[in-house]
C-alpha cells in the first residue's frame, strides 16, 4: 500500500464543493461531468438539426433567408445553413456521442466492471475531460467570427475538405475549428492511453481478458482505434493549417498539391472514427440484452473477437467514402470487397444478440426497449451500408440523402439509442435514484417513431436524387421533406420527455437499489451500492 | 468505502493542474488563431492579444501550459519520492509511455503519407515542373554530408543514453551523469546541425519563398522531427538535473527510461527520414 493512499481523503465531498469537480481525480465524478457535457452539447447540436429540418420543411428559404427580420438576423443567410449542418455533425460526433459513450459510460463502468478502484491515471483523466469544454468553446466561438468573406462560421461540411477549408474559408473561423479539433484530439488520445493502461493492468485478480465484460472489450477496441487514428487526423489538420497560414500547398493543385490526399488522410481517421462512435454501443447493448433475457450473452468470445475484427478491418476500408474522386477500378474493387467483409463480424453480433434473446425469459424494461430498438434500427442502417459499399451504386448515391439516411440510422438511431439504453440501464447506479419508467418508455416510443419518421423518408429522397448540403431543393422533393420535418417534432417531444424523466427523478428522489434488475445483471457494478461509494474496491474483488 | 485500502494502486489526490492546463490550451489556441488570422481589428484595445501578428494571447496560453508542466510533473516526482509509485503503478507509467509513443508514430505516418503520395504518384501532378520527384530544379541535400553526420550523431546518442541507463542500474552514478550529459550534448549538436542545414537549403518552404511542394513536405516532416528532438533533449536534460539532484535509484528510475524510450523513437523516425527523404529521393 502506498503511503499516500492511507491518508487519502476517504469521505465523499459535498456536491456543491466546486473543487470536487474542477480538481477531480475520481473516475465517477469525471464520468458524470462527461455525461452532463454531452447533454449540453447534444441539446445545442439537436437544436441545430431543428434549424435544418425547419429550413427543409418546404422548398424555398424558411429560416436562412438573410433578411434582417429579427429571426433572419439571428440565423443569417444560406451560408449559415451550411455552417449549421457542419457544426451539427462536428458537435454530435466530437462533443456528444464520444463524451457520452467513452468519457461518460467508459469512465464510470470500465473501472467498476473490471473491479478497479479508479482509472490508471486519475489526474490525466481529468484533463481529458477539461480539454473538451476548451475545444467546444473554440468551436462555438468559430460561429461568430468571419469564415467565408463577410459571412461568419465554417460551412464546408464536417469532413473539412479543401479547397472549401482552405481558399473557400479564409477567415479565422476555420482556424478556430482546426485548433478545436486538435484539442479534442489530444483529449481523445490521453483518454485512450488511460483506458488501455487501465484495462490491461487493473483487472481484478482472476479476471482474464477472456472473462472481461463485453463493454470493457468494446472500450478496449474503441480506444485502440482512437490512439491510432486520431494522430493521423492531427497531421491532416496541421497540413490544412499550414496551407492556410504559412503558404504551403499540400492540398493546392496550383502548387502541385492534391486535395484528394486530404480525403485519404481524413478518412483514414474518419472511418475508424465511425466505429469509435458505435463500438461502445455494441458493448452496452450486449449487457442489456443479456440482463433482460436472463441469459449469458450468446457466443461471448465470438462477440469479443467480432469487435476486434471490426476494429481491424475498420482501418482498411477508408476509401469507400471517396468512390467518386476518380480512383482506379481495381482500387474500388478492393475497397468494395473489404467493406463488405465488415458485414460478417457485424452480422455475428446482430445474430448473437438475437440468439441471446432466443429462449430467454425476456423482460421489456426501459433499457431493453432501447436495446431492441437499437438492434432493429442499426440493422437497417447496416443493410443500407452494404448497399452503399458497392462502388457502382454509390456513384449515383454519393452525397445524396440516401447516405444521410444511412449514417443517421447507424448513429442517430444506432449510437444514440445505445446511449439512451445505457443511460436507463445505469441511471439508478449513477445517480442513486429511480426514474419513472412509464415516462422513460414514453420517451422511447416518441424517439422510435420520431427518428424513423425523420430518416426513413430520406432514403426515398436520396434514391430520387436529392443531394446533401443544400439549403433549398426542387419542388418534387417537398412531400417526403415535410414528413421528415414533422418527424423532428415528434423526436423533440421525446427529448422533452428525457428532461421530464431526469427532473422528476431528481425531485422524487426514490432511493435506488444496488441491483434493480435481478439475477440477469451479473457484472461487478451491481455488487456495489447505488450510487457506489466515492472510492470502491478498497479490497479488490476476486473473480472465480 | 468501509475498510482500509488494500491495494497498491495510486488514488491521486485532487489536483488543479488538469483544469489550469486546459485553460492554457484554450488560450494558446485562441492566441494562435489571433496571431495567424486575426480575431480582432488592429485598432482594438486587445489587438496586442488577439490581433493579426500579435503574440500576447499566444504567449499567455503557452506560459500557462509551461507552468502546468512544472506543477504537474513536479507533483509526479514528489509522489514518486513519497512511495506512491508501487510496482503496478510503475507498470502503468510504462504502458502509458508506450501508448503515447504509438500515437506519436501515427502522427508521423501522416507526414510520411504526404511525402510518399507526392514522391510515388508524381506523374499525375498537373504542374509539369512537379512531374518528377524531387521536382525539376530542386537541388536537394547530399545525404552523405550533414545528414549522414546527423544520423551518426543520433545513433551515437542512442548508445550514450544506454550507457547512462546501464551505469545507473549498476550504481555508477558518475557514469550515468557522463553518459546523459553526452546524450544531451549530442542532441543539441543534432539540432544545431539541422538549423545550419535549414539555413543553407537551396529550396524554399513554400511558393512564397520561391519553393514548392518539395520544400513543404521536407521542412514539415524533418521540422516535426526536429521539434521532437528538442523535446527529447529537454526530457533528457531534466533527467540529468534530477540525477544531479540525487534522484533515481538503480532499481527505480522510470523517468530516465521513458526519456530513453522517447529518444530511441525520435532516432527511429530519423532513420526513416534519412533513408527515404534524404537518400532514396535525393
Amino acid at each position: 500500500m502506498s503511503a499516500d493512499a492511507a491518508t487519502h481523503d476517504d469521505h465523499t465531498p459535498s456536491l456543491w464543493d466546486w473543487k470536487r469537480w474542477v480538481y477531480s481525480t475520481n473516475h465517477k465524478d469525471i464520468g458524470t461531468m462527461y455525461l452532463i457535457f454531452a447533454i449540453i452539447a447534444g441539446v445545442i447540436g439537436g437544436a441545430m438539426s431543428g434549424l435544418i429540418r425547419w429550413e427543409l420543411a418546404e422548398p424555398g428559404l424558411q429560416v436562412f433567408t438573410g433578411e434582417d427580420t429579427g429571426w433572419g438576423a439571428l440565423f443569417g443567410n444560406e451560408h449559415n445553413y451550411n455552417v449549421v449542418t457542419t457544426m451539427h455533425g462536428l458537435i454530435m460526433i466530437f462533443f456528444m456521442v464520444m463524451p457520452a459513450m467513452i468519457g461518460g459510460f467508459g469512465n464510470w463502468f470500465v473501472p467498476l466492471m473490471i473491479g478497479a478502484p479508479d482509472m490508471a491515471f486519475p489526474r490525466m483523466n481529468n484533463i481529458s475531460f477539461w480539454l473538451l469544454p476548451a475545444a467546444f468553446a473554440l468551436a462555438i466561438i468559430s460561429l461568430f467570427v468571419p469564415g467565408a468573406g463577410a459571412d461568419n462560421g465554417f460551412g464546408g461540411g464536417w469532413v473539412l475538405y479543401p479547397p472549401l477549408s482552405t481558399l473557400g474559408h479564409s477567415g479565422p473561423a476555420m482556424d478556430l475549428l482546426i485548433l478545436s479539433l486538435h484539442i479534442a484530439g489530444i483529449s481523445s488520445i490521453l483518454g485512450a492511453i488511460n483506458f488501455i493502461t487501465t484495462i490491461f493492468n487493473m483487472r481484478a485478480p482472476g479476471m482474464t481478458l477472456h472473462k472481461m465484460p463485453l463493454f470493457v472489450w468494446s472500450m478496449l477496441v474503441t480506444v485502440f482505434l482512437l490512439l491510432l487514428a486520431v494522430p493521423v487526423l492531427a497531421g491532416a489538420l496541421t497540413m490544412l493549417l499550414t496551407d492556410r497560414n504559412f503558404g504551403t500547398s499540400f492540398f493546392d493543385p496550383a502548387g502541385g498539391g492534391d486535395p484528394v490526399m486530404f480525403q485519404h488522410l481524413f478518412w483514414f481517421f474518419g472511418h475508424p472514427e465511425v466505429y469509435i462512435l458505435i463500438l461502445p454501443g455494441f458493448g452496452i447493448i450486449s449487457h442489456i440484452v443479456s440482463t433482460f433475457s436472463r441469459k449469458p450473452v450468446f457466443g461471448y468470445l465470438g462477440m469479443a473477437y467480432a469487435m476486434v475484427a471490426i476494429g481491424f478491418i475498420g482501418f482498411i476500408v477508408w476509401a469507400h467514402h471517396m468512390y467518386t474522386v476518380g480512383m482506379p477500378v481495381d482500387l474500388k474493387a478492393y475497397f468494395v470487397a473489404a467493406t463488405m467483409v465488415i458485414a460478417v463480424p457485424t452480422g455475428i453480433k446482430i445474430f448473437s444478440w438475437i440468439a441471446t434473446m432466443w429462449g430467454g425469459s425476456i423482460e421489456f424494461r426501459t433499457p431493453m426497449l432501447w436495446a431492441i430498438g437499437f438492434i432493429f434500427l442499426f440493422t437497417v442502417g447496416g443493410v443500407t451500408g452494404v448497399v452503399l459499399a458497392n462502388a457502382g451504386i454509390d456513384q449515383s448515391l454519393h452525397d445524396t440523402y440516401y447516405v444521410v439516411a444511412h449514417f443517421h440510422y447507424v448513429l442517430s438511431l444506432g449510437a444514440v439509442f445505445a446511449i439512451f439504453a445505457g443511460w436507463y440501464y445505469w441511471y439508478e447506479k449513477i445517480f442513486g435514484v429511480k426514474y419513472n419508467s412509464l415516462l422513460a418508455r414514453l420517451q422511447f416510443f416518441f424517439f422510435f417513431v420520431g427518428a424513423n419518421v425523420i430518416f426513413f423518408p430520406q432514403h426515398f429522397l436520396g434514391l430520387q436524387g436529392m443531394p446533401r448540403r443544400y439549403v433549398d431543393y426542387a419542388d418534387g422533393y417537398e412531400y417526403w421533406n415535410m414528413i421528415s420535418s414533422w418527424g423532428y417534432v415528434i423526436m423533440a417531444i421525446g427529448m422533452l420527455l428525457f428532461f421530464a424523466v431526469l427532473i422528476e427523478s431528481m425531485i422524487s428522489r426514490r432511493k435506488g437499489e444496488a441491483n434493480p434488475w435481478g439475477e440477469g445483471a451479473t457484472t461487478l457494478e451491481w455488487t456495489l451500492s447505488s450510487p457506489p461509494p466515492f472510492h470502491q474496491f478498497n479490497e479488490l474483488p476476486k473473480i472465480k | 468505502m468501509a475498510g482500509a485500502v488494500k491495494h497498491d494502486y495510486h488514488l491521486v489526490n485532487p489536483s488543479p493542474w488538469p483544469f489550469v492546463g486546459s485553460v492554457g490550451a484554450f488560450l494558446l489556441a485562441l492566441g494562435a488563431v489571433g496571431n495567424m488570422a486575426g480575431l480582432v481589428d488592429a485598432d482594438s484595445s486587445i489587438a496586442f492579444m488577439y490581433g493579426e501578428g500579435s503574440w500576447g494571447g499566444l504567449l499567455l496560453g503557452f506560459g500557462i501550459i509551461i507552468w502546468t508542466m512544472f506543477g504537474w510533473w513536479g507533483d509526479i516526482i514528489k509522489e514518486s519520492h513519497s512511495g506512491d509509485h508501487t510496482p503496478v503503478v510503475d507498470l502503468h507509467l510504462r504502458y502509458g509511455m508506450i501508448m503515447f509513443i504509438a500515437s506519436e508514430v501515427m502522427f508521423f505516418v501522416a507526414w510520411f503519407w504526404a511525402f510518399f503520395e507526392y514522391a510515388i504518384f508524381h506523374e499525375v501532378r498537373l504542374d509539369p515542373g512537379l512531374a518528377t520527384w524531387p521536382p525539376a530544379g530542386v537541388e536537394t541535400f547530399n545525404p552523405w554530408h550533414l545528414p549522414l553526420m546527423n544520423t551518426l550523431i543520433l545513433l551515437l546518442s542512442g548508445t550514450t543514453v544506454t550507457w547512462a541507463h546501464h551505469a545507473l542500474q549498476h550504481g555508477d552514478r558518475k557514469g550515468a551523469k557522463l553518459g546523459l550529459l553526452l546524450t544531451v550534448i549530442l542532441g543539441m549538436c543534432f539540432t544545431a546541425l539541422q538549423i545550419y542545414e535549414y539555413t543553407h537549403a537551396h529550396f524554399g518552404f513554400s511558393i512564397a519563398d520561391g519553393g514548392n511542394l518539395y520544400g513543404s513536405t521536407f521542412f514539415m516532416a524533418t521540422g516535426f522531427h526536429g521539434a521532437h528532438v528538442v523535446i527529447g533533449t529537454i526530457f533528457l536534460a531534466v533527467c540529468l538535473f534530477r540525477l544531479l539532484a540525487g534522484h533515481f535509484t538503480p532499481e527505480k528510475h522510470f523517468g530516465l527510461e521513458a526519456a530513453a524510450w522517447y529518444w530511441h523513437f525520435v532516432d527511429v523516425v530519423w532513420l526513416f527520414l534519412f533513408a527515404f527523404v534524404y537518400v532514396v529521393y535525393q
